[in-house]
């Protein structure tokens, strides 16, 4: 985005255009910044849902992307509230397409403390096979523990269940208590 | 015992419970943040009502979509069940929905009650 900052500088008018390019050359249906709360995720997957709609998109595709929606939204919520800054409250969304994927792209800062446990939660999930995803699953809905900080994972696993592809992500350190967690699903369109 | 009657919400099932008209069902969405606030009333409701069952229980479980706080929840209703005698699971989804079929399959291997598969 700091195309985006230096045309504001140049040619306040001109971001708007640049902002279009950039999620119409993405194919992006859906970008929203900000902060999250239970309201603006309600918001935001009746918004997603039309636009899977109106695209006249298989049922049983339009219900993955909308689980792996839910689970990507309310995670952000979840670790939003963990944070005292207005600033690192603040989080992205977004949804697009790309070849034969729906991709859901989600954005936001977590504390340095907890980067490298989320790490090996994403890892140790990305290692294993369908079974193997089904067997943790049913062992963390079993052991009931409501923890309120994400379930231990349990989304992240659902998320790969219903996707059926390896999850993506990555870490930008911003300082030294925050990072940027980066983290992508990707939902094949056409059917196994 | 009195019914217990929540219309759905985009973000929440309908629940209708009643047990003089022998009708127990949980239907539509269940996204909710707060998953555990939610399923207090019903959990508690059937956990009164497993006091004094009629002699059979269908519990028609018909979702479009849960959120993995929900599937807790479901869980521990479902367990409610493994107390009532003569106690099944109706679970319903959407034909060509094999994720939600699947759903329902793993939580029958998670508890000792019958459950009956049909479509939409």
């Amino acid at each position: 985005m700091a195309l985006v900052a230096y045309l504001f500088k140049q040619k306040p008018m001109k971001y708007i255009y640049e902002i279009q390019k950039i999620m119409s050359s993405k194919n992006l249906m859906l970008v929203y910044e900000g902060e999250f709360t239970q309201e603006i995720t309600k918001s935001v997957l009746s918004m997603a849902e039309r636009n899977l709609e109106t695209k006249g998109e298989e049922m049983t595709i339009k219900r993955k992307v909308f689980n792996v929606m839910v689970e990507c939204l309310q995670n952000i919520c979840k670790h939003a509230d963990s944070h005292d800054n207005e600033h690192e409250k603040e989080a992205v969304f977004m949804i697009g397409k790309e070849d034969n994927n729906y991709i859901i792209t989600s954005g936001n800062f977590i504390s340095n403390d907890n980067v490298e446990s989320l790490k090996e939660k994403l890892d140790h999930i990305n290692s294993l096979d369908k079974e193997g995803l089904k067997n943790l699953y049913k062992e963390l809905i079993k052991n009931n523990e409501l923890s309120d900080r994400g379930g231990a994972g349990l989304g992240f696993v659902d998320i790969a269940r219903k996707s059926g592809s390896k999850l993506e992500y990555d870490f930008e350190r911003i300082n030294d208590n925050i990072s940027f967690f980066s983290f992508k699903t990707s939902i094949p369109i056409t059917k196994e | 015992m009195q019914i217990l009657q929540l219309e759905g919400t985009e973000d929440t099932p309908r629940i209708f419970l009643d047990k003089s008209k022998n009708i127990f069902e949980i239907s539509g969405r269940s996204l909710p943040e707060d998953a555990a606030e939610f399923y207090k009333p019903i959990i508690q409701w059937l956990s009164d009502y497993a006091k004094d069952p009629n002699p059979s229980t269908e519990l028609i479980i018909k979702l479009e979509y849960f959120n993995t706080a929900s599937s807790k929840l479901i869980l521990d209703v479902l367990s409610k069940l493994e107390e009532i005698k003569n106690s099944k699971v109706i679970w319903y989804y959407y034909e060509e929905d094999e994720d939600m079929k699947e759903a329902g399959e793993e939580f029958s291997e998670l508890v000792d009650v019958p459950f009956e598969y049909k479509t939409y």
